[in-house]
């Protein structure tokens, strides 16, 4: 089933006299449930793609439906409703708010969305234990390394069962060992939980994890395959 | 749409309050400081214009007077009154009555052997003056009037001084009795009091009402009946009171507008601890601004971390505007902390004895006793809160209007 449906999206920066397209005419259908890695050097688009599909940025043109409700008009206050319940955002770094504890970073979307105490400390203990931090809610993110911090920040993203996680450049800033791991954890939790991931990465380690691979390319796909996963 | 619950905003404003805490705290001095000098200065202001209130009403205006009608065209003989009647003095039994006076006020000549002078004389019943606020402790030589059959002559200090005369001299008093013959007596001077204002010293000398009436054939009539109360901030209803117990042909006013200099002198007071308050929070503001804005632009990929999130933007303007709140609630505690421990040692009295006649020419005396009035310290919170948040409109709105992308990627 089509999770997310991207028809000929377009974006363009104007960055002294010149253009830069970050999205020409992207057109892409994403299945609920699916592992897909967007590849490509930096500036071919993932995260201009990423941010349209989330809401986070408006688009020049081209239509971005969700469980088939189109989504890319929706104004400010419905897109953070959406985010809300449907989306989970992993970014590269300042992931997490540094006055919370794990604990409180992982309940933050839950107590915007108005579940109860006691279901958002069950949920979230269960959560941060999945993802191996047990015995670290009630730190704060300075008192956690890299690897520690992004795994509090997927644990965040995926506690409320959205639909779909959007993970720019998730691996950037750790080293090769924990980046390993966390790509581990990713797919785990989208097998565990049937959650579909869209993680952006131009890091090869990261792409074997995918079962799809899109390659983009100043701002086109220029390729979309299926793989077998590691 | 779902915010955030107000204790989660709460916890999170508190927290970020403190994550720069020299600036919090020199922000929190700023704000204490401020709010403390707009209660301080106001509890001065208070007090010299309470002092100058009550030394121009207590002893003897009262806060309502009844007079004939007319009496304030004509201050003469012929505009008097009878004595108060059962009716109105029942009403002066009322408890909002602190104490009532009748007495006769003429205008009159007092010569001296060296000098002579225009005054107001006064036939009064002592006991009703004293009542009425006329402090015992102003006599500074001889004494007051004992009864209202005294035939002595109590003068202020200064006309004393004016005449060249002293305790036990005699001088005589001339006026005008009801046929508009000269009636003249002559009076030993038995006391001389002090008052707060030379102006009051120099006018009015004191003899006993059945004397002065004796004196000016006027049978047992009086030219005016002076009333004080427990507030002379309140005095509607003891207006009324006593506005429906007197006679016909009788006029009963305020001391608002008996005395409309020292009424004004109030408003504009009450005007200038407004504009006072204003004026510290205006130079307060700045720094209020400048730590918010400080805030918010350390904290933009924060807030669109927490927009991308799902949190709308007025729930991040709110968050702006709690963190303004609990700086400012702070700022306040602390302000009206200090104020209140700096007016309470001074309940007794600030001497201003070095500057006592510029003190006078505003008619207060030479202490100063700071007042603290509830409602300027209402006006000081409510300044400080209500223009606070308005301030910090500016940078919650300015947190609330970031786009997210551009917020997560802003350096």
């Amino acid at each position: 089933m089509t999770a997310i449906k991207c028809i000929d999206l377009c974006k363009n920066f104007q960055q002294g006299d010149v253009v830069i397209k970050a999205l020409n005419h992207v057109s892409l259908d994403i299945e609920e449930g699916s592992f897909i890695c967007l590849s490509g050097p930096s500036g071919s688009g993932k995260t201009t793609l990423l941010n349209a599909i989330g809401g986070l940025d408006k688009l020049d043109s081209g239509e971005v439906y969700f469980n088939g409700r189109r989504v890319d008009q929706l104004g400010k206050g419905p897109m953070a409703d959406l985010r809300l319940h449907y989306i989970g955002f992993v970014f590269q770094a300042y992931n997490l708010i540094p006055v919370l504890t794990a604990q409180e970073n992982v309940e933050f979307v839950m107590q915007v969305q108005g579940v109860s105490v006691k279901e958002r400390r069950r949920k979230s203990s269960a959560i941060l234990e999945e993802v191996g931090l047990k015995g670290m809610e009630n730190r704060r993110p300075s008192q956690l390394s890299g690897g520690q911090q992004q795994r509090v920040a997927v644990a965040r993203a995926i506690v409320s069962q959205p639909k779909l996680v959007l993970a720019d450049e998730p691996t950037a800033n750790l080293d090769s060992e924990t980046a390993a791991q966390l790509m581990d954890l990713l797919r785990e939790l989208n097998q565990h939980h049937n959650v579909t991931f869209l993680i952006a990465t131009h890091d090869e380690r990261v792409m074997r994890y995918a079962q799809r691979l899109i390659r983009m390319q100043d701002g086109k796909i220029i390729a979309d395959e299926l793989q077998e996963a590691d | 749409m779902k915010s955030l619950p107000v204790s989660a905003m709460l916890r999170l404003a508190w927290r970020n309050l403190w994550r720069n805490y020299r600036r919090t705290v020199v922000m929190l001095l700023a704000i204490a400081v401020g709010v403390w000098a707009m209660i301080f200065m106001s509890a001065l202001m208070r007090g010299m214009v309470d002092e100058m209130v009550t030394n121009g009403i207590d002893s003897l205006p009262g806060y309502v007077q009844i007079h004939q009608l007319g009496f304030r065209d004509d201050p003469s003989i012929n505009n008097s009154l009878q004595p108060p009647g059962p009716e109105l003095l029942g009403a002066l039994e009322n408890p909002l009555v602190a104490g009532w006076t009748s007495r006769v006020r003429v205008p009159a000549m007092i010569s001296s052997e060296r000098d002579n002078r225009g005054v107001t004389l006064l036939g009064v019943d002592p006991a009703g003056e004293i009542a009425v606020g006329f402090d015992l402790d102003n006599i500074v030589a001889g004494r007051f009037i004992g009864s209202p059959q005294d035939k002595g002559l109590v003068v202020g200090r200064k006309l004393l001084e004016r005449l060249e005369t002293h305790l036990g001299k005699r001088v005589v008093v001339m006026s005008q009795d009801p046929d508009n013959n000269i009636a003249d007596r002559g009076f030993r001077i038995v006391g001389v009091y002090k008052a707060s204002l030379e102006g009051q010293e120099e006018n009015f000398v004191y003899s006993g009402r059945s004397h002065v009436q004796s004196l000016l054939k006027m049978g047992r009539q009086v030219s005016e009946i002076a009333i004080t109360g427990h507030d002379y901030r309140a005095v509607d209803e003891l207006l009324e009171i006593i506005r429906a117990a007197s006679p016909p042909g009788s006029e009963v006013l305020p001391w608002m507008e008996l005395e409309s200099y020292l009424y004004g002198m109030m408003g504009m007071m009450d005007g200038f601890i407004l504009v006072w308050t204003i004026v510290v929070f205006l130079a307060l503001s700045f720094g209020l601004i400048n730590t918010l804005m400080m805030a918010v632009f350390e904290r933009v990929r924060e807030i669109g971390l927490m927009q991308a999130l799902g949190m709308k933007p007025s729930s991040i303007l709110y968050l702006i505007l709690m963190e303004s709140l609990l700086l400012l609630l702070l700022g306040l505690l602390a302000g009206n902390i200090l104020a209140i421990a700096s007016i309470l040692p001074l309940r007794e009295g600030i001497d201003l004895s070095g500057v006592a006649r510029g003190m006078e020419m505003f008619g207060a005396g030479s202490t100063l006793y700071p007042v603290l009035d509830l409602h300027d310290l209402a006006t000081a919170n409510t300044v400080v809160i209500v223009l606070g948040l308005v301030t910090s409109l500016l940078p919650a709105w300015h947190a609330s209007r970031y786009s997210p992308v551009e917020a997560i990627t802003k350096i």
